[in-house]
């Protein structure tokens, strides 16, 4: 666990002189465990709640004082959901939009990324700065238009409305840009070419097997980004047609089908079990990858 | 397809110095062989020459179509009367004026700046604080990390209606909590700053932890000489914190200002969800009505686009006023680091720390 910070400057003189110092450290005192548990009880206490309400009858949850432990009804709330309020097919057409956004951020970022980082060519400066600008502007700068083309195209409540726009990010191409000028030396890909590799080669045989760390984290960051994703969803896609989970989720919370609060709350079980799986699963890796795009930033 | 039109746009000089060189070739046999590398190395030249440029097309394609045609459509519509299906009607600067009359754009607007202030600022203090905690020799430390940064897993939806139940006036654990300290029950949702304060919990809930680990990555690449260089000065460990830890991932600390300032800027589905059935208009005296609320009303419930529009460009404005203050400030801020430098070494670690 501890070693997954280290690993990704492994290898520097730098974090070779800060691994043999850091058995000079400090040690954590009893006070820092007491914050630091109480930080993870403040973090973790919600989603824990999250599953009570969702164990209760809505008569319940809405009674003071609030339940603090686990009822009964978990799972007649659980085929409620799924079943009456489609929380199965928003949970299937979430996995697909945060899937096939994953899968193309992944593959455009790198093979920009790549280019920025080893290939020359005019512009790539001047390119690289609009990339790294393009992250400021707000989406709600492009909703209105947007709305307006998917609907002239008659995509309002279909995914591809949702994915198309996310198919590359500029967070993306900037990460794999940064980690690929460390990870890949340049003298690979030139004795690739000069062994008469075309590029298309060079990315599959070359860039693709480095990059595979980064990638694989870039894929998990986009697609927990592109599972919780809010504004554009909401507008383009209605609780009642093709929702994703967070669509669906907003369409029980303003009450659209069900006033029934245990039941809204185990919406939002559904919504955010898979991502909370994944994290218990691969938790230091995401943390890992987290701390890798932030600090060479 | 992309590919084939931009391989020829990119490389369009190489073929055209080509032309002569291949029309000589078929002369005599001898030149052919030539002839058939040339062709090679032209294809070769340009596989070097234009593939940069197809690999990084896709950004730029995808940016034009999604983001850029739109970002400027979207300013010429907040110049326009217009209504969802209907034709634009030229208005001139009129909705921008209406919108400088508009009692609920100054509301929206001081709603999203007092919000933004009270939910940025605690939330980075207590990252900076949490990563310092993170940051000792730990028992647990995986399972610390990835506690803290559970919150980041969950959305924006399923936290907000969370925190709704939690917060609820009548039956909510925190007013129940606060009912055994001796409080009075608060009005979480109907009265302004309660709501407000509520609405910053949560996106401080969500964020604090992933601010943190930012933090944290950067404190580890601070030099461990440098402190030990300050204890030996007989600083505390508080004083080594402020004096060393601080200045050191001052970079770090600008690049989260500015990605919090620019999602508290667009501010939406949080006082949206937690105002329920009145949370479009931000609670029922758009007590926490944000910008993007107020955007989206205009837009979708009154069918203003025009108005709307305008709403998003003066968002940009502020983002871009907000991004040259910020900018001003670390500019003075590197110059005066840069004349307390004492040694060429700690500021070459120093910039290697942050950026």
């Amino acid at each position: 666990m501890a070693r997954t910070l280290d690993s990704t400057t492994a290898g520097t003189p730098r974090a070779r002189r800060l691994r043999s110092s850091a058995g000079r450290q400090h040690h954590a005192g009893p006070l820092t465990y007491v914050l630091l548990g109480l930080a993870a009880l403040v973090s973790l206490f919600p989603l824990y709640w999250n599953l009570v309400a969702a164990s209760h009858t809505g008569e319940r949850v809405v009674k003071a004082p609030a339940p603090l432990l686990p009822g009964p009804r978990l799972f007649d709330n659980l085929a409620f959901a799924w079943n009456q309020v489609d929380m199965g097919e928003a949970l299937v057409n979430t996995t697909i939009v945060a899937g096939l956004v994953a899968l193309s951020t992944v593959l455009f970022s790198t093979l920009a990324g790549f280019a920025f980082a080893k290939l020359p060519f005019k512009g790539r400066g001047a390119l690289l700065a609009l990339v790294v600008a393009t992250m400021t502007i707000p989406p709600q700068l492009s909703v209105i238009p947007l709305y307006q083309i998917i609907t002239d195209l008659g995509w309002v409540d279909q995914l591809q409305s949702v994915v198309l726009p996310s198919l590359v990010a500029a967070f993306g191409v900037f990460f794999m840009r940064q980690y690929l000028i460390e990870a890949l030396p340049v003298e690979l890909v030139e004795a690739a070419r000069v062994d008469g590799a075309h590029s298309l080669r060079i990315i599959w045989h070359v860039v693709f097997p480095v990059a595979r760390p980064a990638m694989a984290v870039l894929g998990m960051l986009v697609f927990v980004q592109a599972w919780n994703d809010f504004f554009w969803p909401f507008i383009a896609l209605t609780p009642d047609g093709n929702p994703t989970l967070q669509v669906a989720l907003a369409g029980l919370g303003a009450g659209n089908h069900t006033v029934d609060q245990a039941v809204v709350l185990t919406g939002a079980l559904i919504s955010t079990l898979p991502l909370l799986l994944v994290f218990a699963v691969l938790g230091k890796h995401i943390v890992g990858g987290i701390t890798a795009g932030a600090v060479k930033n | 397809m992309a590919t084939s039109v931009r391989a020829t746009g990119g490389g369009s000089a190489p073929p055209a110095a080509q032309a002569p060189g291949s029309s000589a070739g078929p002369g005599t046999p001898r030149q052919r062989p030539p002839g058939r590398s040339g062709w090679r190395s032209t294809l070769y030249r340009l596989d070097l020459k234009a593939v940069p440029y197809v690999f990084v097309a896709p950004f730029f394609l995808t940016f034009a179509a999604f983001g850029l045609f739109p970002l400027i459509y979207t300013g010429w519509l907040s110049l326009h009367r217009v209504e969802l299906g209907g034709s634009a009607q030229w208005k001139g600067l009129e909705n921008y004026r209406s919108l400088a009359t508009s009692e609920f754009f100054w509301n929206a607007l001081a709603n999203t700046f007092t919000i933004g202030v009270i939910s940025t600022v605690p939330q980075l203090l207590m990252a900076l604080g949490l990563a310092h905690l993170l940051n000792y020799k730990l028992r647990g430390r995986g399972f610390f990390r990835v506690a803290v940064l559970a919150p980041y897993a969950t959305s924006i939806a399923a936290a907000t209606l969370v925190f709704a139940q939690l917060f609820n006036t009548d039956y909510g654990l925190i007013n129940t909590v606060l009912g055994w300290v001796g409080f009075e029950p608060v009005a979480w949702e109907s009265s302004k700053w309660p709501a407000q304060i509520a609405i910053s919990v949560i996106v401080t809930w969500r964020w604090t932890g992933y601010n943190a680990l930012i933090y944290l990555a950067a404190m580890q690449a601070v030099p461990q000489d440098l402190y030990e260089a300050a204890a030996l000065d007989g600083a505390s460990r508080w004083r080594q914190f402020l004096s060393v830890t601080i200045p050191s991932i001052r970079p770090t600390i600008l690049f989260t200002v500015i990605v919090s300032t620019i999602g508290a800027t667009q501010l939406f589905g949080e006082p949206m969800l937690f105002g329920g059935s009145v949370g479009i208009s931000g609670g029922s005296g758009n007590q926490f009505q944000t910008l993007s609320l107020l955007m989206y009303e205009k837009g979708w419930v009154t069918g203003a686009l025009g108005q709307a529009s305008a709403i998003a460009w003066v968002m940009l404005l502020l983002l871009l006023l907000i991004g040259g203050v910020q900018a001003l400030i670390s500019r003075s801020n590197h110059k005066r680091s840069q004349r307390n430098r004492s040694s060429g070494r700690s500021g070459r670690i120093r910039t290697k720390a942050g950026s």
